[in-house]
């Protein structure tokens, strides 16, 4: 935990430090008749965030914060796995969206949340697959109009559209 | 005298067989909407506007007043059952109602909301009857100054939110505020922050985006982690006996539900700044004055009754600027304008004298709207309650889709959703270091109010920071954030002068 105190100080103080330099693409001090230039706001904030990162690296020092002087693992092996096994999920499930669209990348992530880690039954898995997308295509694409990204399948939905538009 | 013959015959507008109907079922769409992550009253408002022509005016401004009151009622339910703000002004409600529904008391959370909700719109729609011109005469006063001492007053509260961490809560609301400054620079027009040239950046971080990664992906993420193994996740039931258990302990909380009513009111009716500062306010107000400011963010039932007593006061506040002076007090209120318009009525002071069975057939539905959405949202309850039962490896899932698919609606672009993920990535790791997230989410809200309010100021006075202390209202409101900024060194000054003394 105190390795990650340290470690998470400087990757924000270092974005802090990117932050301030983006915003100085902009004028950051007083522009005549125009008040203050379009980067002064980030760019200020910006160096408050690397203040307080130099701040919370003091107190790492210092061992004055809770997490500096914490004995525990960041994050064990079982949370690591956990972590990595939603967080992976989610980001496949959303590139899918780009190429197989909404409509069928959400059927394949429920079936692996449900049936791979969750256990449930198939009969179950295949009651959430089929009816979640249906739900939300009623609810967001003919209640609302509201288009989900459908990716290559787009062709698919054409008949659908003339049924119900 | 006059007001209330004139409010009776509102009521007799407003208790129309047809606006009756369009009260219920107003009420009932928007506490749906407002209860979907990603969607606001603004969405069902803009969404229904063109359905309203089919009906007379005042109908029609009966049955968007009626969506909005149910928003804002549903925006609660989101963020208690799944931990995701429905909309920015819900965004407070989480922060104690989730920890409640997560110690099993989701139903007393959902009754403290639907409670103070209905005691927020009433209180203001007494004072709306009541004030409704003087009250916006004075909104007026308050300009550039009087905006952004109040903004700052709104973040000073939050220094308390993140505990004792101080450097941890300001990094917070720091990076909040310049995500808040994404996009184009409002006065140059020129790209700002565009990271890596990517086209996605140019509207913005939609404050959803960030909400939604914290509070859904990040929470789900913090949730399994410290759920392992265990399926349920809450043991809330409901009975009867419940309801009025929870009744009872909300009277205990009466004080805070009138703060929040008035103050969210007074926010309400400024020009620009609605309901979400409001209920921030709220939220950050009731901690600084309770007993036990440390179990805020635990599971504290007035953290749940501030916010939401503030955003229904809000909303209800919001109208009032709306239709006195035609200056809408929030995104949703500038759409009903822009229906009053449509319409061929005139909003401002004439609005009052030529058109009163508008104006006070609306005042009065208000009354109704407020006391339909209380009994549709206590109905539900129930249907709330078993949502929760439901097995974790159930709802994560879905309240994992439903995350996805809250953060691309807003703005319909996926560059939004990925930002999502990476945020509520982020956010988790942060989160195991004490981080406090909820400034950030509060920064990005307020942000984009604060930025062009300090600007405007500073122009105003030629680069003299001192007009926020020459102006009357502006200098009380800055002293009183300057004071709340620096309360938390107070005890930390203190305790290093008995160590010294020692």
């Amino acid at each position: 935990m105190r390795r990650a105190e340290l470690v998470m100080a400087i990757v924000m103080g270092a974005f802090s430090l990117y932050l301030m330099w983006k915003s100085a693409e902009l004028p950051i001090g007083w522009t005549k008749g125009e008040g203050p230039g379009g980067g002064a706001w980030p760019f200020w904030l910006s160096a408050g965030m690397l203040v307080c990162c130099i701040w919370i690296g003091i107190r790492w020092a210092l061992r004055t914060s809770p997490p500096s002087r914490s004995e525990d693992v960041y994050m064990d092996r079982r949370a690591f796995r956990l972590f990595a096994l939603n967080a992976g999920a989610l980001a496949v499930t959303i590139g899918l969206f780009h190429v197989v669209g909404a409509y069928f990348a959400i059927p394949l992530f429920l079936i692996f949340y449900l049936r791979f880690l969750g256990g449930h039954s198939w009969g179950l898995t295949g009651l959430f697959a089929v009816l979640t997308p249906i739900v939300i295509f009623l609810f967001f694409e003919v209640a609302l109009l509201k288009s989900l990204p459908k990716g290559y399948t787009e062709p698919l939905f054409e008949p659908i559209y003339a049924i119900v538009f | 005298m006059e007001t209330l013959q004139l409010l009776f015959d509102g009521f007799a507008v407003a208790f129309l067989p047809v606006n009756l109907v369009l009260i219920i079922l107003g009420c009932a769409v928007g506490l749906f909407i407002g209860a979907m992550p990603g969607l606001g009253s603004v969405n069902g408002v803009a969404i229904l506007l063109p359905v309203t022509f089919l009906v007379p005016p005042t109908s029609a401004m009966i049955f968007l007043a009626a969506i909005y009151y149910g928003a804002m009622y549903g925006g609660a339910i989101s963020s208690i059952m799944l931990g995701i703000p429905g909309a920015s002004t819900a965004v407070a409600t989480t922060f104690d109602g989730r920890p409640l529904a997560l110690q099993g008391k989701a139903d007393m959370a959902l009754v403290a909301a639907a409670t103070a909700s209905f005691v927020g719109g009433t209180i203001s729609v007494i004072l709306f009857t009541a004030f409704a011109p003087p009250l916006a005469e004075f909104a007026l006063v308050f300009g550039s100054p009087e905006i952004f001492a109040l903004m700052l007053l709104a973040f000073a509260t939050f220094v308390g939110l993140g505990g004792d961490d101080i450097p941890k809560t300001l990094f917070s609301i720091f990076i909040g505020l310049v995500f808040g400054a994404v996009g184009l620079d409002i006065v140059s027009g020129q790209p700002r922050l565009i990271f890596g040239e990517i086209i996605g950046f140019m509207h913005g971080i939609n404050f959803l985006v960030l909400a939604i990664g914290i509070y859904g992906i990040c929470e789900m993420l913090w949730t399994i982690e410290s759920n392992k193994g265990n399926v349920m996740i809450s043991q809330a039931t409901m009975s009867f006996r419940g309801l009025l258990s929870a009744l009872k302990e909300l009277i205990g909380t009466w004080k805070t539900m009138v703060m929040g009513s008035f103050l969210g009111f007074f926010v309400g009716i400024l020009p620009a700044a609605g309901a979400t500062p409001g209920s921030l306010m709220a939220y950050g107000t009731a901690k600084q004055l309770s007993k036990d400011p440390d179990t805020f963010g635990e599971g504290n039932v007035d953290g749940v009754v501030a916010p939401e007593a503030a955003n229904n006061a809000a909303s209800t506040g919001a109208m009032l600027p709306m239709l006195t002076l035609g200056i809408p007090g929030s995104p949703t209120t500038a759409i009903l304008l822009g229906g009053i318009v449509i319409w061929g009525l005139e909003p401002g002071p004439m609005l009052f004298i030529d058109q009163q069975e508008f104006v006070w057939g609306l005042i009065a539905s208000l009354y109704a709207a407020n006391l339909v959405a209380l009994l549709l949202n206590v109905a539900m309850i129930p249907a709330f309650i078993w949502i929760l039962k439901l097995p974790f490896t159930i709802l994560a899932p879905i309240i994992f889709i439903l995350c996805i698919v809250g953060g691309f609606v807003p703005t319909l672009d996926m560059h939004d959703v990925w930002l999502m993920l990476i945020f509520g990535v982020v956010g988790y790791l942060m989160r195991k270091l004490d981080y406090p997230l909820a400034p950030a989410v509060l920064a990005i809200v307020l942000g984009p109010l604060a930025e062009p309010a300090l600007r405007q100021s500073i122009l105003m006075s030629g680069g003299e920071v001192s007009i926020f202390f020459t102006r009357p209202i502006a200098s009380v409101i800055m002293i009183v954030a300057l004071v709340l900024l620096l309360l938390p060194l107070y005890p930390i000054i203190k305790r290093r002068l008995t160590v010294k003394a020692r």
